[in-house]
C-alpha cells in the first residue's frame, strides 16, 4: 500500500489541473473553434486574444487597475496590523479580547451584505471609482486577518528579546524596526501573501465601488458577455492572464507557506 | 505568555482600530437604518419598526435560501475535510515532491473568482466542456444549465476543487508538527496505521482543524461570485445561495428595507457559529 501512496496526492493534482488546462486550451483557440468543434488541444494555434488584450487599453488597464489597488491594500494592511499585533501579543489593556473578536466578526461579514452601503458611502465621501476605495474597503477583510497571522508570530517570539533591548538602551522605534520586523521577517511575508491574494481574487466589492477609472480586470471580463454574445476565447485569454500573479506570488513564498499555516493562524 | 498590563497599548491598535471601523461601522450602521424604514428615495424615510424583519424571517423565499445555504455548506465541508486530511496523509515530506506538490495545489486559491466561476462554467459545458462532453459521451444525460440536480453536482465540484487545497495545506502543516519520535514509539508498540492517525494525527490536527472547518464555514456560507458566474442562481433559483438571493433583492430589486433587515439576520448566523467555534479554538489553544 505504501508503495501507491504518491498516487493519491497526483490525482488530486491532475483533478486541479484539468480546468485550468482547459481554460488555457481555450484561450489559444478562435471563438468560432471553441463553439463549432470540440479538440482536446487546438486544432489551428492563435495568439490573437492574447493580441487582442494587449493592445486594447480598457484590457490590460484592467491588470494594472487590480494590481494597483491589490498593492495599495497589501501595504496599508501590514502597515496598520504590525502596530497593532504588537499590542495584542505583548500587552493587556482594556477591552483586548472583544476588539480582537470584534475585528474577526468582520472577516465574517458577507461582502454582500456591504456591497449596498458601501457604494453610497464612498460615493459621499467622493471616493469612488478610484483605486484607495477598493483597497480601503479589502481592508474590512485583510486588516482582521493580518493582525491574526501577525499576532500569532510576534507571540511566538519570546518577551526577553524585547526586554534585553531595552536594557541595551534600544528606544522602542529602534527596536522594533532594527531588530524585531527582522525576526518575524517570515511572517510578514507570509501574511503579505495572503493579503495579496484575498484582495486579488475579491471581485463584489471591487466591482461595486468602480465604474471605469478603477475596474479590475475580472469585471472587465464580465463585458464578454454582453458584446455580439459570449467571445469565449477571448474571456480565456483574460481568465488565463489572472492566474499569472498569483503563480508568480507562490513561487516566491513556497518555502514560507507550510511554515505559516503551521502557526496555525491562517 | 504572560502580559504585561498597559493601557497605552491602545495607541498601537488606534489605526486598525479606525480603519475597520470606517469601513464595518459606518456601513453596518447604514444597513440597521435601512432595516428599520421604508424609502422612498430623495433620502425620505419612514420609521417601520420591525416589520422587514418579521417578512424575512417568514418569508418561504428566504427559508429556501437559508436551506439551500446550509446544504450547501454541509455538503462541502462533508467532503473538503475528510479529502483535504487524506491528501495531506499521502503528501511526501521532504524531497522535491514537497515545493511541486505546494505549489501547484495553492493555484487554485489564488485565482480570481468569477474566473473560477468562468474556467468551471466552459470547462462543464455539456457540448464544448471537457467535463460535460466527458460525461455525456459515456452515458450520462448532463446539463448543468437546465437541470438543477447536475448544477448541484457542478457547485459542489467546484468548490471541491477551489478550496480543499487549504484544508490539505493546514492539515499538511498540523501533520508536519508532529516529532518523528512519536511515531517511533508507536512503532515499537505495534499500533496499526488506524492507531497511529486516530491517537497521534488527529489529536495533533485538532487545531489547524478547527481552523480549517471555521473559514470553511465561513466561506461557503458567504459564497457569491462562482456560483453567481457559473450558473446564476439557476437554473431557477435552485443554486441561489444567501448572498446570491440577497444581492438580487438589494441591487437588482431595490427592495432596502426588507434587504437590510436579511443582511443582518445572514450576518447574525454567521456571527452566533463563528463565535461558537471561536471559543473552542481558544480553549484549544489555551490548552496547548
Amino acid at each position: 500500500m505504501k508503495k501507491y501512496k504518491w498516487l493519491v496526492p497526483t490525482l488530486y493534482i491532475i483533478f486541479l489541473m484539468l480546468p485550468i488546462y482547459w481554460l488555457i486550451n481555450m484561450s489559444f483557440k478562435t471563438t468560432t473553434e471553441i463553439i463549432n468543434t470540440y479538440s482536446l488541444w487546438p486544432q489551428k494555434f492563435t495568439l490573437e486574444n492574447y493580441v487582442k488584450i494587449f493592445t486594447d487599453s480598457t484590457w490590460y488597464m484592467g491588470y494594472v487597475n487590480s494590481i494597483t489597488y491589490t498593492v495599495f491594500n497589501t501595504v496599508i494592511s501590514v502597515a496598520a496590523a504590525l502596530p497593532a499585533a504588537y499590542a495584542f501579543s505583548r500587552y493587556k489593556f482594556l477591552g483586548d479580547k472583544h476588539l480582537f473578536f470584534w475585528l474577526l466578526t468582520n472577516r465574517m461579514a458577507p461582502p454582500a451584505v456591504f456591497a449596498l452601503p458601501f457604494f453610497q458611502f464612498y460615493s459621499s465621501v467622493n471616493l469612488f471609482d478610484t483605486h484607495i476605495a477598493v483597497a480601503l474597503s479589502h481592508c474590512l477583510f485583510n486588516i482582521p486577518l493580518a493582525v491574526w497571522i501577525l499576532e500569532g508570530f510576534m507571540s511566538a517570539v519570546p518577551k526577553e528579546l524585547d526586554e534585553t533591548a531595552y536594557v541595551d538602551g534600544y528606544s522602542f522605534g529602534r527596536f522594533f524596526f532594527k531588530i524585531f520586523v527582522p525576526t518575524i521577517a517570515a511572517g510578514i511575508g507570509i501574511t503579505m501573501f495572503f493579503c495579496f491574494m484575498f484582495s486579488w481574487v475579491e471581485l463584489l466589492l471591487a466591482k461595486t465601488l468602480t465604474a471605469t477609472a478603477a475596474k479590475p480586470i475580472a469585471a472587465t471580463m464580465t463585458r464578454t458577455a454582453s458584446t455580439s454574445g459570449y467571445e469565449l476565447g477571448l474571456l480565456a485569454a483574460a481568465g488565463t492572464l489572472t492566474i499569472i500573479p498569483g503563480a508568480i506570488v507562490i513561487y516566491f513564498v513556497k518555502n514560507y507557506i507550510a511554515k505559516g499555516f503551521a502557526m496555525g493562524r491562517v | 505568555m504572560n502580559k504585561t498590563i498597559n493601557q497605552k497599548a491602545w495607541y498601537f491598535v488606534i489605526p486598525v482600530f479606525v480603519l475597520v471601523a470606517f469601513n464595518a461601522a459606518i456601513p453596518l450602521m447604514t444597513v440597521v437604518n435601512y432595516s428599520f424604514q421604508e424609502t422612498f428615495g430623495n433620502n425620505v424615510f419612514a420609521w417601520e419598526g420591525t416589520r422587514w424583519f418579521k417578512q424575512i424571517l417568514l418569508s418561504e423565499r428566504f427559508h429556501a435560501a437559508l436551506g439551500r445555504q446550509f446544504a450547501f455548506t454541509f455538503i462541502i465541508l462533508l467532503i473538503q475535510i475528510p479529502l483535504g486530511i487524506g491528501i495531506a496523509l499521502t503528501m511526501p515530506k521532504k524531497g522535491w515532491g514537497v515545493p511541486v506538490c505546494l505549489i501547484l495545489m495553492s493555484m487554485p486559491l489564488l485565482i480570481p473568482w468569477n474566473v473560477v466561476g468562468a474556467m468551471w462554467n466552459i470547462f462543464a459545458l455539456p457540448d464544448i466542456g471537457f467535463l460535460g462532453h466527458t460525461l455525456n459521451s459515456v452515458g450520462f444525460d448532463y446539463n448543468f444549465t437546465q437541470q438543477p440536480g447536475d448544477a448541484w453536482f457542478t457547485t459542489i465540484l467546484m468548490d471541491v476543487w477551489h478550496w480543499t487545497s487549504l484544508v490539505v495545506l493546514l492539515s499538511y502543516a498540523g501533520l508536519n508538527s508532529i516529532q518523528p519520535a512519536y511515531y517511533q514509539a508507536a512503532e515499537i508498540d505495534g499500533a496499526s496505521r488506524w492507531a497511529t492517525f486516530r491517537y497521534i494525527e488527529l489529536p495533533k490536527m485538532k487545531k489547524v482543524l478547527t481552523l480549517a472547518i471555521l473559514l470553511r464555514f465561513m466561506d461557503s456560507f458567504m459564497i457569491y461570485t462562482e456560483p453567481f458566474v457559473l450558473t446564476g442562481g439557476g437554473p431557477g433559483n435552485t443554486t441561489a445561495f444567501l448572498s446570491i438571493d440577497l444581492v438580487k433583492m438589494a441591487l437588482g430589486q431595490f427592495d432596502l428595507g426588507p434587504a437590510a433587515a436579511m443582511s443582518l439576520i445572514y450576518f447574525f448566523i454567521v456571527l452566533l457559529v463563528c463565535w461558537v467555534f471561536y471559543n473552542l479554538m481558544m480553549k484549544n489553544e489555551a490548552q496547548s
